[in-house]
């Protein structure tokens, strides 16, 4: 198959009809586009974004009756259930269980809702697609933008709890919720519009990622903790490797920070033996700024590798969808 | 002039499976069975819009008229070459494409809006004209799942007109909604024209096209075949319809080959030399019951024993009205060498007033036998005094029984 069409040659003169004056607000439509234009795009069009996720969080409840209630729902009955079996039937000895496993539990929610939400969004918005034309990530950001909504209703919940729980966090490594949420959103959001892209060709993704979403939960020390059945575990040479490995995972270092913010305690007394034992690494604060990043310019490469990947395939969505 | 839009060599291809695999199990099994053939949608496509002006893109189904329009707005992607396109452009390929039906009629303007590219406080300032232009504004709050699909165009015009774009794409949209909503967009679109805007136009209607452009384009087969005029565009536009509904009708096929017949065709050995229509004696216009008659003089190189004879009848808008051919009428008709005249006459004529276009054909009896076509070959004027409307006066009666 040919790449270039058959026309005759010497009928583009591009130099001589380009449009006169300045070429700002110029908008090119062709088969590739800069990354730089390309973010340029997305800022023009950043009230749609807001347009999208204020919509989207009004339909989600607009015909039930708890409305937005619901968002406590699913994490609060999550939260009981782990809190009934790692905390009562195969008790790990964590004193505060139940906020431990919030401060990692909320975000990672937040962060694989996203993920499923983000993927199917091109393939379920496909009406607007292949009608209106504006940059079609922000479909998949705005999923991510919802979301990120219903994270800050569920953490207000918390706070509230753990006034109730008289759970207090440390106050000092508190700005690490900060940037491990804004490393959280990056990749969401990365990923997001990765996959929303892919899924459009091969909408197995869809699939795919509900399951991975599952095996990375495991991966990333959320209900178990790092230090204790990880870190102390990873003696000699194959176990240093897992343990750098574990590490590598970008969830890894913003759980991490999450519970060290929140949770805030890292040497506590077992609630069974009553022996001290360490549930966070004892690193200094700063040790968990230089991983969060680390794992955030990683991120921002994973993003504009997304961008690229969504403009290229972008072209063909509206033949495809 | 300044550009507005620049259509550069654009060219889109598109790729039609014969069945998609689209799981990775079906990729997997089948790696590299992908059955598909290609289609060039728009090729070598390359045209400008100066600013301020009306473009018209004419062609029939499947000429890449819908392509060509989204590739403007931006909604697919040129294979090759590009589009450029100067000032805010607000694109009409389909009312209310990206409303939210849970959503009230306020909402859906502001998401819509800024799905458009206009700001939140941009919307504020002509929310009101919106509502006015949409007349809903009873309806406003009213979730827009409960609209009906006249109240749902409605909204989504107000909404495009009024974001206030300097190009303004609009797709056979005009097509929808009550007569007289559509009287008020069109009157909405001449006021942009007043504006100095540029609006790009795409109607199966060449009335409308004849009414609203300066310029036209006409596709076929993805190739742009003109640019210009738009009364020479229409011309054109209708010769290709005639030809892809009919194959060779609008063509002369002279020994297999296909000749273009737009004028008085030199297809030796016989030719039309004249046709007129019209009252008989006359020639001038014909009152509807009145009688008309067509001549046809053909000039032959040789004696023809059998030739049968075509002539067709388009109404003002386009619509075949009456085809027949000589040997269906029991005519018998022959050709000598020289110049021949065939009279065909009508005592009464049903059709209503409008200029109506005679086109007139010549062929012999069997396959692969000599064809000439006339498209345009006269134009039999008609004038009506009474009341019917349509395309004929049946002079229907009536009576209490």
């Amino acid at each position: 198959m040919a790449e270039t069409p058959p026309i005759e040659a010497g009928r583009s003169q591009k130099a001589s009809r380009s449009l006169t004056g300045d070429t700002s607000g110029v908008r090119v439509v062709a088969s590739s586009v800069t990354l730089r234009q390309r973010f340029q795009d997305l800022m023009r069009y950043r009230e749609l974004l807001g347009a999208l996720v204020r919509s989207e969080i009004k339909v989600k409840y607009k015909n039930s009756a708890l409305g937005i209630a619901w968002t406590m729902v699913a994490p609060a009955v999550q939260l009981a259930i782990f809190g009934v079996v790692f905390g009562i039937f195969l008790s790990n000895g964590i004193p505060d269980y139940l906020i431990y496993i919030a401060s990692g539990l909320l975000v990672w929610t937040f962060f694989s809702t996203s993920l499923i939400g983000g993927t199917g969004v091109i393939v379920g918005r496909a009406g607007i697609v292949k009608k209106v034309s504006f940059p079609r990530e922000i479909l998949s950001i705005a999923t991510v933008g919802s979301q990120a909504f219903y994270l800050m209703l569920q953490w207000s919940v918390l706070a509230l709890f753990m006034l109730l729980m008289r759970h207090a966090p440390d106050w000092s490594a508190l700005p690490l919720v900060l940037v491990g949420f804004a490393t959280t959103l990056l990749y969401a959001v990365a990923l997001a519009v990765l996959l929303s892209a892919v899924n459009v060709y091969f909408r197995d993704t869809q699939h795919l990622i509900e399951i991975f979403v599952q095996i990375w939960f495991w991966m990333t020390p959320i209900v178990y903790t790092y230090q204790h059945n990880i870190h102390d575990r990873a003696v000699g040479k194959w176990f240093d490797f897992v343990n750098w490995l574990y590490l590598c995972n970008p969830m890894t270092p913003v759980i991490l920070a999450f519970e060290r913010a929140i949770y805030g305690r890292v040497t506590v007394t077992n609630t069974l033996t009553h022996q001290p034992f360490d549930v966070l690494p004892r690193w200094p604060l700063l040790t968990f700024y230089e991983l969060l990043l680390g794992t955030f310019l990683v991120g921002l490469l994973l993003l504009a590798f997304a961008v690229r990947v969504f403009s290229r395939l972008e072209g063909n969505f509206a033949e495809e969808l | 002039m300044e550009n507005a839009v620049v259509v550069d060599n654009v060219a889109k291809r598109f790729r039609l499976y014969k069945d998609k695999h689209r799981s990775v199990k079906e990729r997997v099994l089948h790696p590299g069975k992908v059955d598909y053939h290609e289609l060039w949608a728009l090729n070598g496509v390359d045209f400008d819009v100066p600013k301020g002006t009306t473009v018209g893109i004419l062609g029939h189904n499947g000429s890449g008229k819908s392509t060509l329009l989204k590739t403007i707005c931006g909604v697919l992607q040129p294979t090759s070459g590009e589009v450029r396109v100067r000032g805010k452009l607000a694109g009409l390929l389909e009312l209310g494409a990206g409303f939210e039906p849970e959503l009230s009629g306020r909402d859906n303007v502001y998401l819509n809006g800024t799905m458009l590219g206009l700001r939140r406080n941009e919307i504020d300032a002509v929310f009101d004209e919106i509502v006015a232009f949409s007349e809903l504004e009873q309806f406003i709050d009213t979730q827009v799942k409960f609209y009906s699909s006249g109240m749902y165009i409605r909204l989504g015009f107000a909404v495009a007109v009024n974001v206030d774009p300097e190009i303004l794409v609009i797709d056979e949209v005009l097509a929808v909604g009550d007569e007289r909503f559509q009287r008020k967009c069109l009157d909405r679109i001449k006021q942009f024209q007043a504006d100095g805007r540029t609006i790009i136009f795409v109607s199966q209607s060449p009335e409308q096209v004849r009414s609203i452009c300066d310029q036209v384009v006409v596709l076929h087969h993805g190739e742009m075949v003109f640019h210009g005029e738009p009364s020479e565009g229409i011309r054109i536009f209708r010769e290709r319809l005639n030809e892809s509904d009919d194959g060779p009708v609008g063509a002369s096929v002279v020994d297999g080959d296909v000749v273009q017949g737009t004028d008085v065709v030199v297809a030796p050995p016989m030719k039309f030399v004249r046709v007129t229509a019209g009252a008989p004696g006359t020639g001038g216009p014909v009152a509807t019951h009145g009688a008309a008659e067509f001549s046809l003089e053909i000039q032959s190189e040789i004696d023809v024993p059998e030739v049968l004879v075509t002539l067709e009848l388009i109404s003002p808008l386009g619509i075949e009205l009456s085809k027949v051919r000589s040997d269906e009428l029991g005519l018998a008709f022959s050709l000598h060498e020289g110049v021949n005249s065939f009279i065909f006459s009508i005592d009464s004529l049903p059709f209503l007033d409008g200029r109506h276009q005679v086109n007139v054909g010549l062929s012999t009896p069997g396959e692969g036998g000599l064809f000439v076509w006339f498209e345009q070959a006269a134009i039999l004027e008609v004038t009506y005094a009474g009341k019917s409307e349509g395309l004929v006066d049946l002079e229907i009666e009536g009576r209490s029984a």
